[in-house]
């Protein structure tokens, strides 16, 4: 190969020049359209060279730098393997469209100046970018803590909304919590050598239960940035707070360093799992997927709905985590590497189809400054650009043919038929459950998927503001369509994305889908056998044109094409309105009923006599209540207890300097 | 792929096309017998889609593209289903595109248009039916991925012609999982197909109506290529029911003495299938739409026991 020029020197001189443009912001503090029309679309370039570079390097060997910044003595030690490309490769790819879309979203006076929003942003996509290489505990930590501070500041761009203050404050506690967490996940995995590079990490072997000890500190500590329940309850806060780009970003792509902290420790520093990790990541995953999806139903907010999604997208990435970890503890190489493809499919493809609808959401949000479900309605003839991407982005979240988003649930549920060769029989009784759980989990998020869009750009709008609302601007339609194209074509394409994928399994369980020739040719996805399992969302989707072809055709030949427009029928009653329409408490009201032992509601119900009858029906996560409530009300009392020491008089004070003399003192003698 | 492949899938796409309409005027008439009304002729349903082809389609001033391109996409994923599913022949080239799994996804997709279509004009009526519908598909959808679960592992395979060539060699003998899973897998036909004890296909009643709110707003031939849809599904789901449960004379590959067979097979066993859902339909009431998701979650949990069932006798 070419030795004067690596990878790695590109990946870094794009995070510079990102950090260049954020710096550029802060001089052109107020210059709107400099930001807009230059910088953004520039960062996005540098997003799009990004993916190619980390393209380059997702099948080379690895490289590694060393960055004299920091302590001395204590350099960043960077290293772009397989597995960090492919994430900066979701990171370019999923920023490329965000940025764009960036630069027409930020206007003036919506809290912190444009400029320095630039600047944050730009932070917090080199700082992602720097997370994803780093090779030693000292860098990770570092540029952990700047994504978690940028993304904060983003958080609370809106900062003088006391709601978004509380959503930021809550989410930086959960960011801290966690990183405490990840920190001694380190500690216990240099095993007392006192040498922090992961290099040296690779080289310890733990005990099961030290080894044990870190899994479940990465599990806890990466489980509060991705979401794993109990520690989802910042994201459904956050993400309505954020601009809708900035959503996008953590959604999309942040979720998903935590997914890679997690199978970097798992699979590469830790190296064998133990076969319970696996299943305490099934749990967790389908707790999760399954909490998501169904509070995302019960959503009036549409940004909050989708913050659900991604805890449900979360779950599913963390079932086919613990799914890889299961057989790659059983010595399966095989089917450990079609679960990992699945999971790193998924995480792929969450980060496209994600960050569209939230940019679709920022869309609207500007069109009609209306969050809540209840106002919108009838987008789809204002704004019919935005609906239609916005369209595509549902049917990859819900998991449908032939959008992305079926690939990577299809790879996962054939990695759950492969199960009945595990020698665990209480595993292979858990398995099919797991299953059912995914396929009940995917068939809530088409529910949730239809609710979102229908109620939002079907039907009749809800307000009469809603009629003047205008379809995006020119950079925001870029961005949409470039992350439209990408869930088709991650859809349309599924062997050469796991031909891309394919060197990361290989690197970490010992073997490649593609790799062991076993994944089909470009048409047709079969990765086993075409006897066993086969799917071609091309000619799936060309058959189903042909078909729709055919009947366009036929129809009107034989018959005709006449139409008549006129007033809807609707059984015969004139007087309809648009508040008779489903709202979107009643278009998920099924749902809330049948999982009702799950929410915390109160309802306001109106009685015959009300004056002003008013109906009311707020949801309400039971974790809130349940779990941190009593937490913040048992830290109250134990620093109460606490307090009682501090008296505020100096003699006191001098009393317990002196109690604790004597008593060190007693105990040195003794 | 070979000329031969060509002409069974365009054969089995005729089928579909004619035997959908067929099976359901068959399932009317038995119904009507059963009921001891005079029954329609066979043939009710081809005239009444012809009529409505003729007719203008009247389409409210709200309407969106969504609408009028929803009864196409419904009835070419309903064809393209229908056509993947093995019923003369396992010799079909478009089967390797979609196994099992794929054949769900499209039933699903197929659902979200025309709930997305019956939402667009904005009729209290068009969101309480798709509301309902999406109600039903969420769990009817994972309940019927189990029953094919159950014979994908049976048979090793989630090939739909592999699962059929598979099942077809074995004896006739009832596998406790396959027990399961036939029973949950008629509860799902049922609640998909909008039949009784589900829904109920004759009556516009306002308060229990599922799939008739869903094309209320639907005119000439719009509302022809939905009705053409739902018999293609009722005439999908008999097939895959036939497929996995009964998949004795599909004629394999190459196996042409058995391709003479196969359509009167199919004929007779679709005839008994009719039969019997014309039973069904007579001898149960409708149920609340409260008590339709328990019914669902019943299948839910049959289907799952019938893989547990296999998983763990390996019967």
């Amino acid at each position: 190969m070419n030795p004067g020029w690596l990878p790695i020197d590109g990946v870094l001189l794009v995070v510079g020049g990102w950090l260049a443009l954020g710096v550029c912001g802060v001089f052109a503090l107020r210059n709107l359209r400099l930001i807009a029309w230059v910088i953004f679309p520039a960062s996005a370039l540098l997003s799009v060279a990004l993916a190619g570079f980390a393209f380059v390097a997702i099948p080379s060997t690895p490289d590694v730098a060393v960055l004299a910044i920091g302590l001395p003595d204590l350099p960043f030690h960077l290293r772009l393997d397989a597995l960090s490309a492919f994430f900066l490769l979701l990171l370019g790819l999923a920023s490329a469209g965000i940025t764009i879309f960036a630069g027409g979203y930020f206007r003036e006076g919506e809290g912190t100046a444009p400029g320095l929003i630039c600047l944050q942003y730009h932070v917090f996509l080199a700082a992602m970018a720097l997370v994803l290489m780093a090779d030693d505990a000292y860098a990770f930590m570092v540029c952990w803590e700047m994504m978690a501070l940028s993304s904060f500041l983003l958080v609370t761009t809106n900062h003088r909304i006391p709601e978004i203050q509380r959503a930021g404050y809550l989410y930086l506690l959960v960011a801290h919590i966690g990183a405490i967490a990840i920190l001694l996940c380190f500690g216990v995995l240099q095993a007392n050598t006192g040498d922090y590079t992961f290099a040296n990490m690779r080289l310890q072997q733990l005990s099961p239960f030290w080894a044990s000890a870190a899994f479940l500190l990465a599990l806890f500590g990466f489980g509060a940035k991705a979401g794993i329940l109990p520690l989802h309850i910042w994201l459904p806060e956050a993400h309505p707070a954020a601009p809708s780009p900035v959503s996008a970003l953590m959604s999309g792509v942040m979720l998903k360093t935590a997914i890679y902290g997690l199978v970097r420790v798992t699979f590469d520093l830790l190296h064998t799992p133990i076969w319970w990790w696996g299943v305490v990541a099934l749990v967790l995953g389908l707790a999760t997927a399954l909490f998501g999806a169904v509070f995302a139903a019960a959503q009036v907010d549409m940004k909050r709905l989708l913050a659900y999604s991604s805890i449900e997208n979360i779950g599913l990435i963390v079932m086919a985590l613990g799914l890889a970890s299961v057989f790659a503890a059983y010595r399966m190489p095989s089917l450990a590497a079609l679960a990992m493809t699945a999971m790193l499919y998924h995480c792929l493809n969450h980060a496209i189809f994600k960050s569209l609808l939230f940019l679709g959401t920022g869309s609207v949000l500007h069109a009609t400054h209306e969050r809540s479900l209840g106002k919108l309605g009838g987008l789809m003839r204002f704004m019919p650009f935005v609906a239609a991407t916005t369209l595509v982005g549902v049917i990859a979240a819900a998991g449908l043919p032939p959008t992305n988003g079926f690939v990577s649930e299809w790879l996962l549920l054939q990695s759950f038929l492969f199960t009945g060769g595990l020698p665990n029989p209480y595993l292979k009784m858990l398995v099919p459950i797991f299953a059912a759980g995914v396929a009940l989990v995917a068939a809530i998020a088409g529910y949730v998927m239809v609710k979102f869009f229908g109620v939002i750009f079907l039907g009749r709008p809800r307000e009469e503001s809603l009629a003047g609302a205008r379809d995006a601007g020119g950079l925001e339609r870029l961005g949409l369509a470039w992350l439209t194209a990408g869930c088709i074509l991650l859809g349309l394409l599924p062997v050469t994305v796991i031909g891309v994928i394919d060197p990361i399994p290989f690197g970490l369980v010992g073997r490649g889908l593609a790799q062991s020739g076993r994944v089909g040719n470009w048409l047709l996805l079969a990765p086993v056998t075409a006897e066993r399992a086969s799917y071609s969302p091309i000619i799936v989707l060309l058959a189903t044109l042909a078909l729709v072809a055919f009947a366009v055709v036929l129809v009107h030949r034989l018959y005709h094409g006449r139409v008549r427009r006129a007033a809807p029928w609707d059984c015969g009653w004139p007087q309809q309105t648009a508040r008779m329409q489903d709202t979107a408490e009643g278009f998920g009201q099924p749902i809330r009923q049948i999982f009702e032992p799950l929410y915390r509601m109160h309802r306001e119900l109106p009685t015959a006599f009300d004056s002003r009858p008013r109906y009311r029906v707020i949801v309400e996560d039971p974790f809130w209540a349940g779990l941190y409530l009593r937490i913040a009300a048992a830290t109250d009392r134990i620093s109460r207890f606490v307090g009682l020491l501090q008296r505020g008089r100096i003699s006191i004070y001098l009393l317990y300097s002196f109690i604790t003399l004597v008593t060190l003192l007693f105990l040195t003698q003794a | 792929m070979n000329l031969e492949g060509i002409l069974a899938q365009l054969a089995a796409m005729l089928v579909a096309l004619m035997a959908a309409p067929l099976l359901m005027g068959w399932v009317n008439q038995w119904r009507a017998l059963l009921q001891n009304r005079r029954p329609p002729p066979l043939l009710q349903q081809f005239r009444a889609l012809h009529k409505l082809f003729w007719k203008e389609s009247v389409m409210a001033h709200e309407a969106t593209p969504m609408y009028r391109v929803a009864p196409y996409a419904v009835f070419s994923l309903m064809l393209l289903a229908a056509m993947i599913i093995p019923t003369l022949s396992t010799n079909l080239p478009l089967a390797p595109a979609a196994d099992a799994i794929a054949l769900v996804g499209l039933f699903a997709l197929a659902r979200v248009f025309i709930s997305l279509a019956a939402m667009d004009i904005g009729t209290a009526f068009g969101t309480l039916g798709a509301r309902r519908e999406m109600l039903i598909g969420f769990l009817a959808e994972p309940a019927f991925l189990m029953v094919l679960f159950t014979a994908s592992l049976i048979s090793n395979s989630t090939s739909l012609a592999t699962i059929v060539e598979n099942l077809g060699q074995r004896q006739l003998t009832i596998q406790p999982s396959l027990a399961f899973a036939g029973v949950a897998f008629t509860m799902v036909s049922l609640a998909e197909n909008a039949r009784i004890p589900v829904d109920n296909p004759a009556t516009h009643l306002e308060l229990t109506m599922i799939h008739e709110a869903l094309l209320l707003e639907y005119s000439g031939r719009h509302l022809a290529l939905m009705e053409w849809a739902a018999a293609l599904k009722l005439f999908a789901y008999s097939c895959a029911g036939l497929a996995l449960f009964f998949p004795w004379g599909v004629a394999r590959e190459n196996d042409h003495i058995a391709l003479l067979f196969a359509l009167p097979v199919l004929a007779a066993k679709l005839a008994a299938g009719g039969i019997a859902l014309a039973v069904i339909e007579t001898i149960l009431a409708k149920m609340r739409i409260f008590r339709v998701p328990e019914f669902l979650a019943t299948a839910f949990l049959l289907g799952v026991l019938g893989l547990l069932v296999h998983l763990l006798l390996g019967a």
